[in-house]
């Protein structure tokens, strides 16, 4: 039936990844409703879906930009994202 | 008793699935093909992350993004400024209204295809009503088949000639919501023309512009049908648009792969970009 999408096992799990950080943060605002909203270093109202929307952004592009400016292998610019990540998430 | 529930998102639900089936599958199908191969027949090889490399470093690919930012760079400059200006010299009552109006609105109920065909013949140099009249009334040598700056001219004039009434009428939208007390109290401390504009018309119409600016970055960035029938990318590739560039990859060449990695990238430019327009834009109304 999803024979027609030619999934891979790397894609699936990236699309996992994504649905299950929404369904977490989607728990989260259950239990803790109005989405920890702040405005923070770079002046942004932001709630957690925000933060997860630019950390999601940021990755891409730093992956993108490795590609385009360096190429193979991609270890650091995984580092990189993670710190990105948790910048957003503590800082923005 | 609880006054507020989450049943209203059940409401929401036909639209999600609707979204789901005509946006988030077709999309999460693009990611797949972005790191694979294929020689047709629903047969598909691993090839990682190198589709993706190859676009970003392919000098085809800078250009065209290249000449989309440019188009997309001018159609703002020209409409916006120039969406504003009609919409300011519209009358705000009186039996004029309606048919200003409806003359906005109608190269806008025009559909693109036409448009493209329209413009084609209304240019073309021996035949056109324009291109004929600048060719041998004139006398001044225009070609868009031939010259890419008459190419470039064309598509950029076509554009603002459809979309440049969606920015009037909804900057006049903006304009007829400004109550008359702050023109009154404008005309009491002796304000001047440009002064009743920068300080309220157009923080008034704020809103609304960005909504335009925003629909007209989307759209151009995403333009396809009317340069397409227009000049088909020509001459030459001098007007060949990313997404005509892309299809010229996915359905020209059928590679999969490569046309999927380069919607990607084509995608997250236009997410970025929608996005920071939208943060900064509306970052002011958030403080108050």
């Amino acid at each position: 039936m999803l024979g027609w999408m030619a999934w891979t096992w790397p894609t699936a799990l990236l699309f996992v990844g994504i649905f299950s950080a929404i369904g977490f943060l989607t728990v989260l605002e259950l239990k803790f409703p109005g989405g920890a909203e702040r405005v923070g270093i770079l002046r942004l109202t932001t709630t957690r879906g925000d933060r997860l929307f630019i950390t999601l952004l940021g990755t891409a592009y730093i992956f993108l930009a490795w590609l385009g400016l360096v190429g193979m292998p991609l270890w650091w610019p995984l580092a990189i994202s993670i710190g990105w990540g948790v910048f957003c998430f503590w800082k923005v | 008793m609880k006054t507020q529930n989450q049943r209203a998102w059940f409401f929401v639900l036909p639209v999600l699935l609707l979204v789901a089936f005509n946006a988030l599958i077709p999309m999460m199908t693009v990611v797949n093909y972005s790191v694979q191969e294929t020689f047709g027949d629903n047969l598909f090889f691993w090839e990682g992350l190198r589709w993706f490399q190859e676009v970003l470093q392919s000098e085809r690919f800078h250009n065209a993004l290249g000449r989309q930012f440019f188009f997309t760079f001018m159609i703002l400059i020209i409409e916006i400024p120039l969406g504003i200006a009609i919409a300011l010299s519209m009358p705000k009552k009186g039996p004029w209204v309606p048919v200003c109006l409806v003359l906005m609105a109608l190269p806008m109920l025009i559909p693109w295809n036409v448009v493209g065909a329209m413009w084609n013949i209304f240019t073309l140099p021996d035949i056109g009503l324009l291109g004929y009249f600048l060719n041998h009334t004139l006398g001044i040598s225009y070609d868009m088949t031939q010259d890419p700056v008459a190419a470039w001219v064309t598509i950029i004039v076509m554009d603002v000639w459809h979309w440049t009434s969606l920015v009037v009428l909804l900057s006049y939208a903006g304009l007829v919501s400004i109550p008359n007390a702050y023109y009154q109290a404008a005309e009491i401390d002796g304000a001047s023309n440009w002064a009743v504009f920068r300080f309220i018309q157009l923080p008034k119409m704020k809103t609304v512009l960005t909504i335009a600016i925003l629909l007209r970055f989307m759209d151009s960035f995403n333009i396809y049908t009317e340069p397409f029938v227009l000049t088909g990318g020509g001459p030459g590739n001098s007007t060949t648009l990313l997404s005509i560039d892309l299809v010229k990859i996915a359905l020209g060449q059928f590679d999969l792969g490569p046309a999927a990695a380069m919607s990607l990238i084509y995608f997250a430019i236009t997410l970025l970009t929608s996005w920071l327009f939208y943060t900064l834009m509306t970052r002011d109304d958030n403080k108050a």
